[in-house]
């Protein structure tokens, strides 16, 4: 089948301003949109840019908004999306040259949450494990998933809307040691994210979990979060 | 000038990496560069498990893991640096949970374990639990939770920085240059010790596991500055990798009682390792399917098999094995505790097959993805150039780039976790250690000059040839030709290819001529390097005229201890390819046949 891909394209280096490239491309209904972006660049034009590594969804280089929706390009199949795509940049983050945005407003975030296993008490005495019953392991599960692709923080109106809002990534990752029965630092955590930056700039619109790669119900931990802080359970 | 000075300079962020980056931190100025975020590193790819003799389900000793890393190896990894791996195996799993690594738990609240190919009871040859695991997103845990310590440690970083070449004078190190990918300008960065931990290059092959960064970066670039490579024609094709796309899927599968069935519905690993069967070394298992496709059985004719874990097909079979639980009670599972367990394998054959792992078998095919040779090392890190081990002052490498050798002509399942986490914290270590008795050796007069001319040409060429026609072409004929079964034909085939590809690629010329991420140019880049590391692939297989492990010659089907127990040494020398030896370390374990 040949799909009508429009990129969005942005050369800082020659370009006054963004505009949009279109290309029409041979596929497979099970090409992913990344191998798309693969042909472009091969046989189209060098110059079109993007990250991406692993190519199977686990090491969060290439979220990206195609049709209007964030995910991650490896994932994203050409028979999902039918006959015409658009390819654009997330949103939120300043775009740098076509697809690669700025990072580094997004990692800065995840640092300010304290995104470190914390715990000062000596380990057992045998040197061993310390000891976590699986209840207490599956208590935090859902959020070890996070791979730090941005789809969710770049696809809430409250992200975009806000120059210093934490965003639905870093507060998943509050919640991976907040909830985590060895850590010891909660209390820390909790104090971050109940600043104006925090929690209470989540409206529960639900975009982050529609768009997380790795099915994280965002939403859900954020609400347990909401609830910790009011209660300061932890349970 | 963009010159930056640390007594220790990290060249890439996945475990091994990150892992030295915190040890070196904590004695020397330190810096860990990457061309990816750390985080994006193939080590979180990583999925079923991390070795260690825990004995947290039932009896296991380092030593039995050292026995079956040496078997596994097919007597090839050095008996030594075996040993020290899985001794050390033990605390660096502890120091990773007191790390905070988020270890699934056994009902008593330690680490969970679960059986991998070939690591067995020594005394009943039955399979063992000692891959300790957090579902099948183990390398994921292992790369956040490093990253998460080396943030907590202040470890200084530079993001998206590819490195471009190694920096000697009169055979010492004295630093590395790397070009920062969001302005394009290149850096110098002078240091006492350099610590190369790149990882593999397994886009050589068209159908592999691996990432689109794992070109060998690093070994190209030591390889370039007459360093040797040691074993290269050692490379590990997995047996389950999702059909046509390689995509991996865990040896983990089987550990919890998935079984590889033919075209005709027959569990064929019976045949070929009657006592572990479908958790059998990946060597072993990678031939039979290949041999079970060329005798006509694949599924419908075609060239894969089936994986199938469905819940029904496990408990039969486990029935059939006498497989028990821990407590004794008969080996039972449902479809919601195959999701619990393996929740991305369940994920990846949903999206990109439309098959449903719980409810239909999974068409599988070897696909390419590990590194056994590289860049030669002891067991400290150290880069050692030659056959007498002679020390390379201030160089050395870890993880996947590195040839210590623990996996020698194959390695096991879980001991790349492994070999990252304890070679990665030895390296850092011992460079801090050497960059505390060592002072700055000078800079070159012109460090960048090398890289940039590498960059020039990339650039000027005539603009004949295109750099993905290229790579395809190198990716066929290494997969058709130095792939799971080789001939010494074809493995001419492929080196004459290969020599005539890099000809070709100096016709390339890049059309991006901006600094702003030209990923373009560093996709050539990689290419040259993939195409280096193709041609010594090739050149040391031919070269070894046995089978061992992951080298599967069907003209010399047969180990030979007599001429060939030994490693290979490969250098460039005036363009030309030189080859020698050196000794394979034997301590306690005399070569004997393998069978599983």
């Amino acid at each position: 089948m040949d799909v009508t891909l429009k990129i969005f394209r942005y050369n800082p280096e020659k370009d006054q301003k963004w505009h949009y490239e279109t290309y029409v491309i041979e596929a497979e209904p099970t090409d992913r949109v990344l191998d798309l972006l693969e042909k472009v660049k091969a046989y189209n034009d060098g110059t079109l840019s993007f990250r991406r590594s692993c190519a199977h969804g686990v090491c969060g280089s290439d979220a990206m908004r195609i049709n209007s929706r964030n995910y991650l390009a490896c994932k994203a199949l050409v028979k999902d999306f039918g006959e015409k795509i658009t390819v654009e940049p997330i949103m939120g983050l300043k775009v740098i040259k076509d697809l690669i945005v700025d990072m580094e407003p997004f990692f800065d975030n995840y640092k300010k949450i304290l995104p470190f296993f914390i715990n000062e008490s000596p380990v057992p005495e045998d040197g061993k494990e310390r000891i976590q019953s699986p209840e207490q392991r599956a208590r935090f599960d859902d959020t070890t998933k996070c791979i730090l692709c941005a789809a969710c923080t770049t696809s809430c109106p409250s992200f975009w809307g806000s120059d210093d809002y934490l965003g639905p990534a870093a507060l998943v990752n509050a919640h991976r040691f907040i909830f985590d029965s060895r850590d010891e630092s909660a209390s820390e955590r909790l104090h971050v994210l109940s600043e104006t930056s925090g929690v209470t700039r989540c409206h529960t619109t639900f975009n982050c979990t529609v768009a997380c790669p790795r099915e994280i119900q965002i939403t859900v931990a954020i609400g347990e979060l909401k609830m910790a802080m009011v209660t300061g359970k932890l349970d | 000038m963009n010159t930056h000075q640390f007594e220790v300079v990290v060249v890439g962020a996945g475990g091994a990496g990150l892992m030295a980056g915190l040890y070196a931190s904590r004695t020397a100025k330190t810096a860990v560069i990457s061309k990816l975020y750390p985080t994006r590193s193939h080590t979180g790819a990583a999925q079923g498990g991390i070795g260690a003799a825990l004995g947290n389900y039932e009896e296991d000793h380092p030593e039995w893991h050292t026995y079956d890393t040496v078997k596994g190896s097919d007597y090839l990894g050095d008996q030594d640096a075996i040993e020290f791996m899985c001794e050390e195996a033990v605390p660096a799993i502890y120091e990773l949970e007191h790390m905070g690594l988020p270890f699934d738990r056994t009902p008593e609240g330690r680490i969970s374990q679960r059986p991998f190919g070939g690591h067995t009871n020594n005394v009943t040859g039955k399979p063992v639990r000692r891959a300790c695991h957090a579902a099948d997103r183990t390398g994921h845990m292992i790369v956040q939770t490093l990253y998460q310590q080396c943030l907590k440690n202040e470890v200084r970083f530079y993001d998206e920085f590819q490195v471009l070449d190694l920096l000697t004078v009169d055979g010492k190190t004295a630093g590395v240059v790397a070009v920062e990918l969001a302005t394009g300008e290149l850096h110098t960065f002078h240091a006492k010790a350099v610590i190369i931990a790149t990882g593999g290059h397994g886009r050589v092959w068209e159908i592999t596991s691996n990432a689109y960064a794992y070109t060998g970066d690093g070994t190209a670039v030591v390889y370039r500055r007459g360093i040797p490579l040691e074993d290269m024609e050692f490379f590990q094709f997995h047996p389950t990798g999702i059909y046509k796309l390689g995509i991996l899927i865990t040896e983990g599968v089987r550990g919890e009682g998935g079984v590889l069935l033919n075209g005709k519905g027959e569990r064929f690993m019976e045949k070929y390792a009657p006592t572990v069967k479908d958790l059998a070394s990946r060597d072993v298992i990678s031939r039979a399917i290949y041999l079970e496709i060329r005798e006509g059985r694949g599924v419908n004719g075609s060239n894969y098999l089936y994986l199938d874990v469905r819940p029904e097909v496990v408990n039969k079979y486990a029935a059939i094995d006498g497989r028990t639980n821990p407590d004794g009670s008969a080996y039972v599972v449902t479809g919601e505790q195959i999701l619990a367990k393996l929740p991305d394998i369940v994920d990846f054959c949903r999206v990109y097959l439309g098959v449903d792992p719980v409810t239909q078998p999974m068409p599988i095919q070897p696909t390419a993805h590990y590194t056994m040779g590289g860049i030669p090392t002891n067991k400290y890190g150290e880069v050692v150039i030659d056959d007498k081990n002679t020390v390379f002052p201030g160089l050395y490498s870890a993880g996947e780039v590195a040839c210590v050798s623990v996996h020698g002509a194959n390695r096991l399942g879980t001991n790349s976790l492994l070999d990252l986490v304890v070679f990665g914290k030895y390296a850092g270590l011992r460079a801090a250690e050497f960059a505390r008795g060592a002072d700055y050796v000078p800079l070159p007069a012109d460090p960048t000059a090398f890289a940039r001319e590498q960059f020039e040409g990339l650039r000027n060429g005539s603009g004949k040839e295109n750099v993905f026609d290229i790579g395809n072409e190198m990716k066929k004929v290494m997969f058709d030709d130095v792939g799971v079964f080789r001939i010494e034909a074809g493995m001419k085939n492929a080196l004459d290819k290969v020599n005539e590809l890099q000809e070709r690629f100096k016709q390339v010329k890049v059309q991006d001529t901006g600094k702003i991420f030209n990923t373009e140019l560093l996709n050539a880049w990689e290419m040259s390097n993939l195409l280096d590391m193709a041609e010594v692939t090739a050149a040391s297989a031919l070269n070894r005229t046995e089978s061992r492990g992951g080298h599967a010659r069907e003209d010399y089907p047969e180990r030979d201890d007599q001429n060939w127990l030994k490693h290979t040494l490969i250098w460039k020398e005036d363009g030309k390819l030189k080859i020698g030896y050196k000794p394979v370390v034997m301590t306690r374990f005399e070569p004997k046949k393998r069978v599983y």
